[in-house]
This record gives structure tokens, C-alpha cells and sequence, in this order.
């Protein structure tokens, strides 16, 4: 299967922000990179204790060339570092986005440690001083990062328990470890620190080192409140776009009036008559830096620029366009006859939509010489630092990109282009520079989910079996693209067309069309050979998972009770997707061509829970966001420029669209923990799809679902 | 110009007409009060006017002086945080957390108006602070403990 986590960004002229080629040549990747020696490494971490975890050879080259990490080992996925004072540091290349792995990574530590989370402390995504790491997406890091930091753990407490043993001379097996502490027969104990005092320990271990059961966890698979809350609540917390830096200026980009258009003119002697002011120009990429923020208006404003504009398509056109377009290299569609059993034939389309995190892109860039360093808010700071060494040329043990909190991304913040603008200003002003995207610019220059067209021709018997499946999927993506019922001969396919937009990825990827599609289509073949929806379901699933969290949503949500009122509606929808199964039930009412979504259940399993309220949490905020998708928004373009890019014409979830939601979460124990952050967002929409027609008799097959 | 915020006065040069956000914000280092849009649509940067919640990003500075601005920084009281805070910290609301400043400031000038809000009250006084995390359901329920916290307290 292909992997759709990096889509290619299909808008040529803009990938790098328009930056003149004979000047920022994209460099290719380095030949060679030169890892410095571990023990070098070392050094910087001083003495103690300190616990490498290996990769297996092929993992830590999987990102592919010119992205592998360069001034950190390569093949080391974490490493964790307990100092001669006994403070505990772990390291991962991880960045914590609100989905609060910085809570359960930490309990992870804890628990093998058999300390309290209060002793740890979590580097994530510096790449100066973490490992390399692919990105925090994909909901991996519970799945990999937490396993791997286990098992870190726990042969750190080997460590301990056999310098004890040593100390003692005693038996290791007579010790126990508990409360930052390893402690003997007669009761003595020894502190972690006195333990790693005046050491120089280091191991590296494999991916089988002991760690305990999750049916053994007394931290983890427990609630953890958010080991930084306090200083979120006092306002303390500091957002990339609360870094202030001495001496820092402020910057603003001045954006082409549409996608793909190149500047024929710019002017900017006006601006730079301004005191406190420097001007960039530099290929198609023009803006301003500013000593103080009230100038940036101004400044900017003060650039007379003239662009050349190319025609390009519109929403009202998109999804005709899209099957139009297919790619390079895309596959033709062939259908087959259905052979037996009642068939029919549906066409669905998702719009794009925007992730909009609260916090725009922000970027804080400074350069000392010829090195550079740049907070921002990235899911992937080592790609980030890719990105800024090929549009600098310089190396990339140059530069260092610092991962700090961020007002979330939802898959939004893969790429580095506010990075990048930072670091071209900050350059030409020779001060540190902060560029924060206004919201316009967020709505218009970050990516999209991509939009998509999904055609679907299926057959099914009178007793429910299914005889046919075929699912085409244009330009939204391959995340779920099959079908998880039991069908043999199932055809799922995906065809990459030339986006109109920028696209790229997005909590859930594809998984939130294919699911729309799949379980509207679904309930429409139910309704064609007159079943009863969930029965329907039930008869073609024979994955015990599918079929615990189907019957755990009906039941909550008691499936099957009468209506009370006649423009009510309920639906319902299963599937699967990283590791989760989901099941959601929705009660619905329409008023007046009005959907409003009444009660949400859903029953949602992901192997082994890590931490219960945090999932349930990171369920409910999926479900209140998925909302939006599955009713409001809709990215809508014209001629190469975003026409709603306001929150006031681009409705997200407020207060008064979150329904009751009832969170069903079935705990596996046997079963590894999978991650949590994305899946959960693809139930309400096709549930809701299925409640319209319920309710209205009227099958809407466009996200979002609009009755008129 | 002279502003009075958390009950300490600052003197700002700057034009009457300029945004409170970015005054508090570029000029002072309150960043606790957060940028979210500049149009008014997420409260993000909610802060209180005397007792009134208001949208920084759209009031000129004209317009907050001789009047007690309070932001997020302002709410702690010798080491004490206030209810709102504690219930927020208690429920566990926050995700990335970046709504929680405009939050907490639009829920405490709620409760300064109506003690004991009813549900539709609190989602009323809160529609136009957004949390893209969607973590509406726990915001609720804080809002609800902090006024039992809060009434607790008095009677005490
Ligand atoms: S920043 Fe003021 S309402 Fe959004
Ligand atoms: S917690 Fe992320 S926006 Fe509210």
C-alpha cells in the first residue's frame, strides 16, 4: 500500500515560498553525513547513566534520503539520561501538540522506573539534542515511542538494581526499586543519584529488553493530569508566538494575490524610508522586518508590488476537475459487472477544509554566522530543518530547529514555510526575527486536507452477504481505503489527481473520506435489499473488533428504540483505521433544512489504554472536531484565491454545536496500545449522513452535508 | 499613555488607536492573552475591562484607559489561583491548551455576573471563544465546578 502520510505538495511555485533558484538552489541532500562519533555524543550529556535505544538497521533510514538526522546517531530512536543528581531526562524526537504524549511518555518512564512522573523530565523535538524522529504523526508515538521508551526504562532500573546489588553485595534479585530509591533486605536504601554518582554507564539495548505487562501498570494505564497545566492555566506557557528573543524584530510576508502568480514588480523604497524598518525582496518572496510591531502595517503596506497572476479552476468546478486531472502516472479506473445479488452505484465528494489551529504558523528565527536556529510549531521539526537547509544551502548540522508547545496542528503543521520566511528575514535584518501568519494567512497559504471524489459500485445478496465491492478513490487519499467487513474480491483503489490546492495531510488523513463513503454507501446498500443497518453490518463482519465496538455502540446508545418525534433521525457507523476500531451512533433532528446533531455515542478500542481520561479527552475533542468536517466547513476558492479565509465565513465547532457525547472505551489489556489522536474523528460525519436520510428520506452524499 | 493592569500601572507610548493585544502583549510581555485571529471570532484574547470580557484584538487603547485591565497573568492572587484556574487544572481541559487564556478569562467575568450559570448560560457566555481541540465538553464542567469552588468558598 502506498503511504499517503506525505502526499507530494502539488502546487509548483509554491513549495518553497517562491525563493529565486539561482539563489536558494534547492541543494540536494548531502552525500555523506557525517554522524559524530557517539562517544562525542556522549560528552554533551555528561556523566550518570545513560540508556540507548537501537533501532532496528532499516528503521532509522525509512524517511528516505536528505531527511536523516545528521549531528545525533542515526539508529537510535531515544535515549534516556539519569545524572549523577539522580534528575531523569529522556529524549525522543517527539513533539507534543495537545495530544499529550508529553503525560504518557513521562508515565511510561515512571512506571519502569517505579519513581513518580515529577522526576522527569522530557527533551522533545530539538534537533539539536534529540534523536532523529520521522514526525509525530500517524498516530505512532503510543505504538512506537512509548514501547521504545519502556523498554529504556526498564533497563535503566537493570542498571540500578545491579549497581546496588554491586554495592551491597547482595543478590540482585533480593532488591526492590521504588520511589526514585533501590532498597535491601535490612531496609537500607540507595537514592537513584547516589547510585549513578561519579559513573559513566552506558548501554545500548535492543527492542526486547523486559518491560512490564500492561496488566501489571500501576502509573501508566492510570490518569496523570497534564504534567504542565499550571502553567497553562496561568498564562505562563510559552507558545511559539510568546518567544521573545533580545533585540528581536517583528516580520510580515507580502502575499501574491493569488496561488502560483510571480512577481513582476516590487517597490519597497517607501517602506524602507520608515526607521526601524528592513525590506526584502528576493525572488517572489517579499516582505518586511520590523523593530517594532506597530510598524507592521504600515511597512508592509508600503511595498508596491505587481504580480502576474495565472487563471486556474474553482470550487463550484472541483470535483469534476479532480476526476479530470488525474496525475502523472495514475491508474485508470476499470469496473467490473456484479455477478450475483441487487447492485448499485453512488458517487460521494469531500471538500477540502482547513486545519485551522488556533495558534497560526509562527516562527522565531535567529542566525549567529552562518548558523541558524528557529523555534516553531512543527509536527516534524527534522523535516523542518531539511526544508531550511536546502533553501539556505547550508548544512544541516547548521541548523537546529526547536520544536516548542504550539497551539496545535491536527496533521496542519507538517511543513516549515513560516520557518523559512522567519529565517530569509531575520537574515536580512541580522537580528532574530518573529513571523506570526495573521489568520487570513493561515486559511490561505498552510495546506488542506484534500478534497476528493469517491465512486463506489457494490452488490448484495437478500440475506445481506455482500457479492461486489468496488471503491475509487480520487486525489483524498489511500488511510482506510479498504473495506474492513468480510468481502472477498474487494476492489479499493486510489487514483492521485493534479489538487487544485495545496494539500497535504490532516488528522486521519483519507480515512475520514473513505469512511463517509464506505459507511453512507454501506447503509445505502443495506436500505436497497431492505435490512436493517446494523444487522447488515453485523452479517458481514467477522473481525471480533469490529464486531465488540459495533455492538458496544448499539447497545450504549440502545439502537433500535422508537423515534420520539418524526424529524428525528439515527445512524450509525463502523470501521477501522491505525490500530483503532470505532463505532459511532449519532440522534439527530431537522428543523427547517437544519441538522442539529442531539447525542454522539462512540465506542472506540485501541489496544491497551495508556491513560484513560487522556483518551477519553483526545476521543471527545475528535469527535467535537470531526463535526465541523462532517456539517460546516469547506474550503472555497476561486481563480487561485481562498474566498472565505475568516473564521466569521468558515464555521469550526463553537459551544453550541457539541451535542451530548457519550465515550465508550473498551480496554484491551492483551493487546499492544495503539495511538489515539487521529481515528476517532471519522465516525460522525457518515453517521450523521445516515441519520439525515433516516430522518429525512434524503441521502446527501457531499462533505460536509448540506440539506439544501 | 497610562494603563492599569493586574492593579500595576504601565506607561506604553503608543498611538490611541492601536489593538490592547498587541500592546500587552509586544510592548509588555503579557503574552498569557493570545492571538488567535485579530477579527473578534475566537476569543483567544479575551481580557476583562473593569469587569467586562472583551476582545483585545479589536479595542484601541483609547478605549481601556482610566479602566482596570485584567489578563490572564492577573488572576493569581498571592500564590492562590482562582477557582476557575483550579477547576480548570481539576478537569483536565486542556489539549494543546492555547484557548484556555480566552477561556478562563470569559468564564471568571460569568461567574462575576452570575454566580451559579445554568448550562445554556455558560455556553451562551462562551460561543465566541473557540477551541479547535474541541474540548468544549470539560470546559463546561469546570466552568460548573469553579462555581461550586467559588460559592463553597464564600461560605466558608
Ligand atoms: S484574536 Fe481576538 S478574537 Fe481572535
Ligand atoms: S485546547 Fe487546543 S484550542 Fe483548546
Amino acid at each position: 500500500m502506498i503511504d499517503f502520510e506525505h502526499p507530494e505538495f502539488e502546487q509548483p511555485g509554491f513549495e518553497r515560498a517562491g525563493f529565486e533558484p539561482e539563489r536558494y538552489e534547492l541543494h540536494a541532500a548531502p552525500l555523506y553525513s557525517f554522524v559524530p562519533d557517539r562517544r562525542d555524543f556522549l560528552k554533551l550529556l555528561g556523566g550518570g547513566l545513560v540508556v540507548l535505544v537501537a533501532l532496528p538497521g532499516a528503521k532509522a533510514q525509512e524517511s528516505g534520503s536528505g531527511r536523516g538526522g545528521v549531528g545525533v546517531p542515526q539508529d537510535i530512536g531515544a535515549w534516556l539520561h539519569i545524572a549523577e543528581s539522580g534528575a531523569i531526562t529522556v529524549y525522543t524526537g517527539k513533539v507534543e501538540m495537545g495530544q499529550n504524549i508529553r503525560t504518557s511518555l513521562t508515565q511510561a518512564v515512571a512506571e519502569e522506573l517505579r519513581t513518580t512522573p515529577t522526576q522527569i523530565s522530557l527533551v522533545m523535538g530539538d534537533t539539536m539534542l534529540t534523536p532523529y524522529d520521522r514526525g509525530t504523526f500517524g498516530s505512532m508515538t503510543t505504538p512506537q515511542m512509548a514501547p521504545q521508551l519502556h523498554r529504556a526504562a526498564a533497563a535503566a532500573r537493570e542498571m540500578l538494581l545491579d549497581l546496588a546489588a554491586e554495592e551491597w553485595q547482595q543478590g540482585k534479585s533480593a532488591l526492590t526499586i521504588a520511589d526514585g530509591a533501590v532498597r535491601n533486605t535490612s531496609g537500607a536504601t540507595l537514592s537513584f543519584g547516589e547510585l549513578t554518582k561519579g559513573r559513566k554507564l552506558t548501554k545500548t539495548i535492543a527492542a526486547d529488553a523486559l518491560v512490564t505487562s500492561a496488566s501489571e501498570w500501576t502509573i501508566a494505564g492510570r490518569d496523570l493530569k497534564k504534567v504542565n497545566a499550571r502553567a497553562i492555566v496561568t498564562g505562563q506557557e510559552k507558545f511559539i508566538s510568546d518567544i521573545r528573543l533580545p533585540g528581536m524584530m517583528y516580520g510580515r510576508v507580502v502575499r501574491p494575490p493569488a496561488f502560483q502568480a510571480s512577481l513582476a514588480s516590487a517597490d519597497a523604497q517607501a517602506a524602507r524610508a520608515i526607521p526601524g524598518v528592513v525590506a526584502v525582496r528576493d525572488g517572489d518572496f517579499v516582505g518586511v522586518a520590523c523593530d517594532d510591531s506597530s510598524k507592521l502595517d504600515r511597512a508592509a503596506a508600503a511595498i508596491k508590488t505587481e504580480w502576474k497572476t495565472v487563471p486556474q479552476t474553482n470550487s463550484r468546478e472541483l470535483y469534476g476537475y479532480l476526476k479530470s486531472h488525474p496525475s502523472r502516472g495514475g491508474t485508470a479506473v476499470q469496473w467490473q459487472p456484479v455477478d450475483s445479488g441487487k447492485s448499485i452505484e453512488a458517487s460521494y465528494n469531500v471538500a477540502y477544509i482547513a486545519h485551522t489551529p488556533l495558534e497560526p504558523r509562527a516562527a522565531v528565527a535567529r542566525w549567529k554566522d552562518d548558523q541558524l536556529t528557529v523555534w516553531t510549531g512543527t509536527q516534524v521539526p527534522f523535516g523542518v530543518r531539511s526544508e531550511l537547509a536546502q533553501a539556505f544551502g547550508v548544512p544541516e548540522d547548521h541548523v537546529r530547529v526547536i520544536a516548542s508547545a504550539t497551539g496545535s496542528g491536527y496533521g496542519g503543521k507538517h511543513t516549515g514555510e513560516c520557518a523559512v520566511e522567519a529565517a530569509r528575514l531575520a537574515k536580512a535584518a541580522g537580528k532574530p526575527v518573529k513571523l506570526m501568519w495573521t489568520r487570513e494567512e493561515e486559511f490561505t497559504w498552510a495546506y488542506f486536507r484534500p478534497a476528493g471524489v469517491i465512486d463506489i459500485r457494490s452488490g448484495a445478496l437478500d440475506d445481506g452477504t455482500i457479492t461486489s465491492w468496488q471503491f475509487h478513490n480520487y486525489n483524498s487519499g489511500n488511510a482506510a481505503i479498504r473495506s474492513p467487513y468480510n468481502i472477498p474480491n474487494q476492489i479499493a483503489e486510489f487514483h492521485a489527481a493534479d489538487s487544485p490546492l495545496r494539500q497535504g495531510s490532516y488528522r486521519g488523513l483519507a480515512a475520514s473520506a473513505n469512511h463517509f463513503a464506505r459507511e453512507s454507501h454501506m447503509d445505502e446498500l443495506a436500505h436497497a435489499i431492505g435490512m436493517e443497518p446494523a444487522a447488515f453490518r453485523l452479517k458481514n463482519a467477522s473481525d471480533p473488533r469490529l464486531r465488540a465496538v459495533l455492538e458496544a455502540s448499539t447497545e450504549r446508545f440502545r439502537w433500535g428504540s422508537a423515534k420520539t418525534r418524526p424529524n428525528r433521525g439515527f445512524g450509525l457507523m463502523a470501521g477501522f483505521d491505525k490500530g483503532g476500531y470505532i463505532s459511532c451512533c449519532v440522534e439527530i433532528t431537522v428543523n427547517n433544512g437544519k441538522v442539529t446533531v442531539d447525542r454522539v455515542v462512540q465506542a472506540f478500542e485501541c489496544g491497551a489504554i495508556v491513560n484513560p481520561e487522556q483518551l477519553r479527552n483526545l476521543i471527545t475533542g475528535s469527535i467535537v472536531q470531526g463535526l465541523g468536517g462532517a456539517l460546516t466547513e469547506a474550503i472555497e476558492f476561486d481563480n487561485g484565491r481562498i474566498t472565505n479565509p475568516h473564521l466569521a465565513q468558515y464555521r469550526v465547532p463553537r459551544f453550541a454545536d457539541v451535542p451530548q457525547i457519550e465515550v465508550v472505551m473498551l480496554d484491551r489489556k492483551d493487546l499492544p496500545p495503539a495511538g489515539a489522536g487521529e481515528t476517532p474523528i471519522v465516525g460522525v460525519a457518515p453517521a450523521i449522513a445516515n441519520a439525515i436520510f433516516d430522518a429525512a428520506g434524503k441521502r446527501i452524499r457531499s462533505m460536509p452535508l448540506r440539506l439544501s | 499613555m497610562d494603563l492599569d493592569i493586574n492593579g500595576v500601572r504601565h506607561s506604553v507610548q503608543s498611538d490611541p488607536e492601536r489593538r490592547l493585544l498587541y500592546v500587552l502583549r509586544d510592548e509588555l510581555d503579557l503574552t498569557g492573552t493570545k492571538y488567535g485571529c485579530g477579527e473578534g471570532q475566537c476569543g483567544a484574547c479575551t481580557v476583562l475591562l473593569d469587569d467586562a470580557p472583551i476582545r483585545s484584538c479589536l479595542t484601541p487603547l483609547s478605549a481601556a484607559l482610566g479602566k482596570k485591565i485584567t489578563t490572564i497573568e492577573g488572576l493569581e492572587r498571592k500564590g492562590k489561583l482562582h477557582p476557575v484556574q483550579e477547576a480548570f487544572m481539576d478537569v483536565d481541559v486542556m489539549q494543546c491548551g492555547y484557548c484556555n487564556s480566552g477561556m478562563i478569562m470569559s468564564a471568571v467575568a460569568l461567574l462575576q455576573r452570575k454566580p451559579v450559570p445554568a448550562e445554556a448560560e455558560i455556553r451562551s457566555a462562551l460561543q465566541g471563544n473557540l477551541c479547535r481541540c474541541g474540548t468544549y465538553p470539560r470546559i463546561l464542567e469546570a466552568v460548573h465546578l469553579a462555581a461550586r469552588m467559588a460559592n463553597g468558598a464564600q461560605h466558608d
